[in-house]
């Protein structure tokens, strides 16, 4: 096979998931929604302090964005393994890292972008400084990416079991963390007006290294469970 | 690349040789032979929970076997990978039909997963006598309707080795002599189809090998 059509069933795989979560709008705009009302409710149950919400917004964001990227992640795999999609990626004339990384795209354009767009107007709803907004929004598009791509690696392996949702989190939750503890100190140091190229560097790092490894052991999981 | 190849019907294809399978600590079938040349159909037969599916799903290369090996033109296909599924095409127990999608969309997908045919979307549509439902969503569709949509890919890929799971199951007579006339002519143009059915199998005349699990 050529690099053309290799090109062109990435991107086609790439359309057809997100035309099909677009026909399925409303299953798909859970994550978006649950990241808002996780968001919005942290100040009611914190009360009037609003130097604590505002201390505490990096983190609030950053946890909420990881929930509700962990609570989509079932969605990349679990329909197509159940109507035997999965079954004929597998034995497509292309790579299964390139379609794995098609897929785990659109899920990332389809939940992990909308929370980066969204996320500022609920920075400036906790109070967050307006230096610190930048900040989280590039710590998002570094991030959201990292935790969709690893994320999948946990879905391929437990998508041929009945109920993988809490073996997921325990199997992605420690890779989060990092991932976590990186993006909200990032937007923290900048809100303080500190410089945060270093940080942003090792995102960006961490990014380019799932890219190119986390494909890898998706499409091996995505065999074993078929198998 | 294009073309199914034709070689010489005396040479094997696909030769599966001492095939072992072990399902929850119970063999499924040991010391399985068997070689396929081009233009032989083979149909697999034996009662329900046998291997039959599993039996397919190794040759396809989905599920790896205890010992044995499947080879393609003389190469294991573990070791052909990608290069091999560009041969084949599964139909499995699943539809593999994606039910958000039309009727086009998802023929245009097997296209562009597979090593797409010279046929256009309207002659598959013809041929499968979906003519019309272009822009209809799979999930309408009936059960029958869909298993045709899924046999499409049959027509949508130029495949030398069709690998089919109860092809037949949900259709009518007339789907039925659908895609026994296809698997004929495909036999005919030196193609190779490995199937299991409960009904009975009649390809206009074709001979048809038979393999019985136990």
């Amino acid at each position: 096979m050529n690099r053309r059509s290799l090109t062109r069933a990435f991107l086609f795989l790439l359309k057809r998931d997100m035309l099909i979560s677009f026909r399925r709008r409303s299953e798909a705009i859970n994550p978006l929604l649950f990241f808002v009302i996780v968001v919005t409710l942290f100040p009611l149950g914190i009360g009037s302090d609003t130097k604590l919400i505002q201390a505490m917004a990096p983190g609030v964001l950053w946890v909420a964005a990881l929930l509700a990227s962990m609570l989509s992640l079932d969605s990349i795999f679990r329909s197509d393994f159940e109507d035997g999609s999965l079954e004929q990626l597998l034995l497509s004339a292309h790579p299964v890292t390139v379609l794995v990384l098609a897929k785990v795209t659109a899920h990332w354009l389809v939940t992990g972008l909308p929370l980066m767009l969204v996320a500022p107007l609920l920075a400036v709803l906790l109070g967050l400084p307006g230096q610190g907004l930048s900040a989280l929004m590039l710590t998002l598009l570094l991030g959201t990416p990292v935790l969709s791509l690893v994320g999948a690696i946990g879905v391929a392996l437990t998508v041929g079991l009945r109920r993988g949702g809490v073996i997921i989190s325990l199997l992605v939750l420690p890779l989060y963390t990092p991932v976590l503890i990186l993006g909200s100190s990032t937007v923290q140091f900048a809100a303080a007006g500190l410089p945060v190229n270093g940080q942003l560097s090792m995102l960006a790092a961490m990014l380019a290294l799932a890219l190119a490894l986390a494909p890898l052991p998706t499409a091996a999981a995505l065999r074993l469970s078929l198998s | 690349m294009n073309a199914p190849e034709r070689p010489g019907a005396s040479r094997s294809l696909l030769e599966v040789a001492g095939l072992h399978c072990v399902r929850d600590d119970k063999d499924l079938f040991t010391g399985l032979d068997f070689n396929l040349h081009a233009g032989q159909i083979l149909l697999v037969e034996g009662r329900n929970g046998c291997g039959k599916t599993t039996l397919l799903r190794i040759l396809c290369g989905i599920r790896a076997q205890e010992s044995g090996t499947v080879r393609w033109c003389g190469e294991p296909i573990e070791k052909l990978g990608a290069s091999y599924h560009q041969r084949i095409a599964y139909v499995g127990h699943h539809d593999g039909v994606k039910r958000e999608l039309t009727v086009l969309e998802n023929i245009r997908l097997a296209q562009a997963l597979g090593n797409p045919s010279e046929r256009s979307v309207g002659d598959i549509l013809e041929i499968i006598q979906l003519l019309g439902y272009d822009d209809v969503p799979a999930q309408v569709l009936s059960a029958g309707q869909r298993r045709r949509l899924a046999l499409s890919r049959l027509l949508a890929t130029n495949s030398v080795l069709w690998i089919l799971d109860e092809p037949f199951t949900s259709l009518d007579s007339r789907g039925i002599a659908i895609f026994a006339n296809l698997m004929a002519t495909h036999s005919a143009d030196g193609g190779l189809v490995v199937m299991t059915s409960h009904h009975p199998v009649d390809l206009n005349g074709v001979e048809i090998r038979r393999l019985r699990l136990f």
